[in-house]
């Protein structure tokens, strides 16, 4: 039978307030256990939380960049469960009322472009975190974590593949870091997934019974969990068994998703508005304020740079794939629009290949922009070609100075004099008699060995179109 | 007249006039409570009490002192007080030291005021009787087979007993007006809001609210004037200008136009207790008000919503007491599931454990709808029979309890120990003021008259209590002693 995936994803991302959601502790990472949290955060008795407008304050701008509803009276629940390091025994948490409504964010996978529908996002606090592994027989429980603002993002089971799943969930991580909200940090938990994975017979409405995968930081398990956790589906179904819903615990270690809780085992959050704060009043000022706060969003300016800077659609939805992608790219544009194009190829070509073989972010580029454009520049203005011009990056990258300063000391710069060049010329086809004969003849080819024989002599740095040109005129 | 009978505006002028030192009142009262067998206290904080009361002698002598500088109290053990035991009245927090001040112990410490000790109550605020605290029954002063009333039971006796000059206490129910009913003292509920929660250890957040018990209401709106204000700290606490609540206790209320409602009158009121309350009400028409008799339709649903709704909110609450973090933990747990179980069977008592339960159901998937949601659409019927009666009248009066203060042990079942707050829930649904102040007594007993005001009506209700004290002289009766 033929079988179609159906993924929804559930986004946590932590918002980069300077303190907690509900408390005035630090949201800090890395600091020595419990050392962030106050009696808020510890849950002591009589302590009541105060909400942080700035978490408030970046769900909208969130809201506001996906199109979608907000909410402007929203309500905080609590969802009641035991846990050590749930210090309350329930997490503040938005259920029937979420600040954001329904939105839609755009995703292009093998050229085709797809939208997916964004159910919700809700504000929450996180949880503690507990160390199963530090003290024998004993479970530590460290609450620096606790009440850290989490924006949980849900989405529409609108994703067909590991690969769309995986498309949406960059496009969102992408677009948090945009409008400055989520540091999008992985390894610190600052951004994770979880997915809610089901398989149907290909044109079957219904949808099938779902597992939910949990515990997944980076991009790369949420496609590997995915695809595993299909495999495993379709294996009970064509053996005529059937999936149970339940939670599914990635193990990027072992590479396998194993059962966390069934549906029955299930808790019952008994959710109920909290009590302790009053209902989310957003003014229509407030959301102006914000809306005109926010930066051009990767759409706005993918569509840019097609019509601004005559960037192909590939090319473009590249460059702002990344927020700091697109902010190198910009920068290289400075007093070099005309050069947009042979920007774009450098940034994405050798510069890429560089960052990638040294495992480097674009931030950590040794070479800067400016000075990538210093080079643009000298390619545009045919002081060296294109082909120089990659000796010349490597030796920026080396940190053996600027284009220019590199141009000069090894004496790169392009043979344009016509007369110089000319001598060359007559020197080639006076030294190679036997091939002006096959020229002649009609071996049309042949004029490549003239030009690499010429280049050669002059240390590649004769203009290649001047050259070309000069041989044709004399072998003719 | 000796200390203990003695207001606070009497100890005040007294302090002022070096009649006797802070130090001096406040020996007198350790020493009673010493010798006390009223159980009123959990903790009793004599040293803090004799530096607080030396610092406030130096205080008075420098001419620094406030009204409440050097005037000894009670602090009902349900507030968080740094360095001190604060239990709650609940063997689950025996061990709990707070770490820090409530905001109301941080405004009466600004106050300079003198705390004697933490006050016994009902296991976190649940209880009419004071027979649900951990540490013991506490003991009605007018008769010590009778119970105080509760939950604020220790506090109530506290005061009525001349073991402090006021007490402070917390209303969730009745908490605050019923206790101070039984034991023949004034006490204020104000406008949920009007006190900042934080640091006061939460039974049922929407409802909860602090206010003073005192011998007069004059003391009352002296009390409330360090009490009240907003609080950061608590979103729920209104950002409403605090007035002086002392400022109009002797306008005239001449032109009152007093609501009686029906319901408050049934089956149910004891007769004795009715013919009190009456004749107090006649006490104000003498005095130039008018009485109307109004009907709040929707009280009879108040016990089921309150029963509803505080068990909810607490059920939440209590959950940070699991004995991983602070408070009571059961010895040698086996793993995580028999460490919440077991130490939160063996560290809570029967009631509270009863309305955790009620909750956690009510809460609970497929019910919420019915109870939960339907108890919040009553909650909302009841606030809108008090906002109809109030285009009408300035204040609603009628009884606080519908008895005197009962045999202690005598009510073994819990409906109807609940009965006994018939006629204070519906102001903590509603959010509004009310208060307790004595008017009479029945065999020997205090009858409490209660006064339920609209929202941020205060001044008027210790201005119509005050007027009433100034006419009648039941709030300074004493318990005979020995």
């Amino acid at each position: 039978m033929e079988w179609e995936t159906v993924i929804g994803l559930e986004i946590h991302a932590q918002l980069s307030t300077k303190s907690k959601i509900f408390s005035s502790a630090s949201t800090l990472f890395g600091q020595a256990p419990n050392s962030q949290a106050c009696a808020v955060d510890l849950g002591l008795p009589g302590v009541l939380p105060v909400l942080n407008v700035e978490a408030v304050n970046k769900a909208i701008k969130f809201g506001l960049a996906v199109g979608a509803h907000i909410n402007q009276r929203n309500i905080f629940d609590r969802k009641n469960y035991f846990y050590p390091d749930l210090p309350k025994g329930y997490q503040i948490s938005q259920m029937d009322i979420p600040i954001v409504g329904e939105g839609e964010i755009e995703i292009t996978v093998d050229g085709e472009v797809k939208i997916v529908g964004i159910t919700r996002a809700h504000l929450e606090e996180d949880a503690g975190k507990s160390v199963h592994d530090m003290f024998n027989e004993y479970t530590a429980v460290d609450l620096n974590r606790a009440g850290t603002p989490l924006l949980e993002i849900v989405s529409e089971p609108d994703m067909r593949s590991a690969k769309e799943a995986v498309t949406y969930a960059k496009k969102i991580h992408s677009l948090l870091q945009y409008i400055g909200i989520c540091d999008g940090n992985m390894q610190e938990g600052s951004f994770r997934c979880d997915a809610n994975v089901s398989i149907r017979p290909i044109g079957q409405e219904e949808l099938g019974t779902r597992a939910e995968l949990k515990n997944i930081n980076s991009f790369k398990f949420l496609e590997r969990a995915i695809n595993l956790e299909v495999e495993r589906q379709q294996d009970i179904l064509e053996e005529g068994g059937s999936v149970a819903q339940e939670t599914r615990l990635y193990d990027a270690v072992k590479h396998e998703t194993r059962s966390m809780r069934s549906k029955e085992e299930a808790n019952d959050y008994r959710y109920f508005p909290d009590p302790d704060l009053l209902p989310v009043e957003i003014s229509n000022e407030l959301m102006a304020s914000i809306k005109a706060s926010l930066p051009e969003l990767p759409v706005e300016k993918k569509a840019r740079f097609i019509a601004q800077l005559g960037l192909n659609e590939y090319d473009a939805d590249v460059l702002t794939s990344q927020k700091s992608l697109a902010d190198y790219f910009e920068a290289t544009l400075e007093d070099n629009e005309k050069n947009a194009k042979l920007c774009a190829n450098w940034v994405m070509g050798e510069l890429s290949a560089l960052l990638n073989k040294n495992q480097l972010e674009i931030d950590q580029s040794l070479v800067s922009p400016q000075a990538l454009s210093l080079l643009v520049t000298r390619i545009g203005d045919d002081t060296i070609s294109g082909k120089i011009a990659k000796d010349v990056f490597k030796a920026m990258w080396e940190g053996e100075g600027s284009a220019d300063e590199i141009i000069k000391s090894k004496g790169l710069k392009q043979m344009t004099d016509t007369g110089e060049i000319e001598a060359i010329v007559d020197d080639t086809i006076a030294n190679n008699t036997a091939q002006v004969e096959q020229f002649k003849s009609g071996n049309e080819k042949i004029l490549g060995f003239f030009v690499g024989q010429a280049m050669k002599a002059t240390q590649g740095k004769a203009n290649p179109k001047l050259l070309n040109e000069l041989l044709r005129k004399k072998l003719s | 007249m000796s200390i203990h009978t003695k207001t606070i505006a009497q100890l005040a002028q007294g302090l002022k006039n070096k009649e006797f030192s802070s130090v001096e009142i406040t020996q007198h009262y350790l020493d009673r409570i010493n010798k006390s067998d009223l159980n009123a206290f959990i903790t009793v904080t004599d040293e803090l009490a004799m530096q607080q009361a030396q610092a406030s002698d130096d205080k008075i002598a420098s001419g620094n002192g406030g009204i409440l500088t050097g005037i000894p109290y009670a602090h009902k053990d349900i507030f968080c007080t740094q360095g001190v035991k604060t239990s709650v009245g609940s063997k689950m927090l025996d061990n709990f030291i707070s770490p820090y001040d409530a905001t109301v112990s941080h405004h009466l410490n600004q106050a300079d005021l003198v705390m004697l000790g933490k006050s016994n109550m009902d296991e976190f605020a649940m209880g009419s009787s004071n027979e649900n605290s951990f540490y013991g029954d506490v003991k009605n002063p007018w008769n010590k087979n009778k119970i105080p009333g509760g939950s604020s039971g220790g506090s109530a006796a506290a005061v009525a007993g001349g073991l402090s000059c006021f007490a402070t206490g917390t209303d969730t129910g009745g908490s605050i007006r019923q206790p101070a009913s039984l034991c023949g003292i004034t006490g204020l509920k104000p406008t949920y809001g009007r006190v900042s929660r934080y640091g006061m250890i939460a039974y049922a957040s929407s409802l909860d609210q602090a206010g003073p018990m005192t011998k007069t209401a004059e003391d009352a709106a002296i009390v409330l004037n360090a009490m009240a204000g907003f609080d950061e700290k608590d979103s729920t606490s209104a950002q409403q200008d605090v007035p002086d609540y002392t400022a109009n206790l002797n306008d005239s209320i001449k032109d009152l136009t007093i609501g009686l409602p029906k319901e408050f009158f049934s089956e149910g009121l004891d007769d004795a207790v009715a013919t009190e309350v009456m004749n107090a009400v006649k006490e104000f028409e003498a005095m130039g008000a008018t009485v109307k008799e109004i009907s709040l339709p929707n009280s009879a649903y108040a016990i089921p919503t309150y029963y509803i709704v505080a068990p909810c909110e607490c059920s939440s609450n209590l959950s940070r007491l699991d004995g991983v973090r602070y408070g009571y933990r059961c010895d040698d747990p086996k793993d995580l599931e028999d460490l919440y179980l077991r130490s939160r069977s063996e560290g809570f008592g029967a009631e509270v454990k009863r309305r955790i339960m009620i909750g956690a159901y009510a809460l609970s998937a497929g019910y919420y709808d019915a109870y939960y949601l339907k108890a919040q659409k009553t909650r909302h019927l009841i606030s809108e029979d008090f906002k109809k009666a109030f285009a009408d009248v300035d204040v609603i009066m009628g009884p606080v309890s519908p008895t005197t203060a009962f045999d202690l042990g005598s009510v073994k079942d819990s409906v109807s120990m609940y009965l006994a707050d018939i006629y204070t829930l519906s102001a903590n649904l509603a959010g509004l003021p009310g208060m307790s102040i004595p008017a009479g007594f029945s065999n020997k007993l205090p009858v409490g008259l209660q006064l339920i005001g609209n929202y941020w009506s205060e001044s008027k209700l210790l201005n119509i209590a005050h007027q009433f004290q100034k006419q009648t002289d039941w709030h300074a009766k004493i318990p005979e002693e020995g």
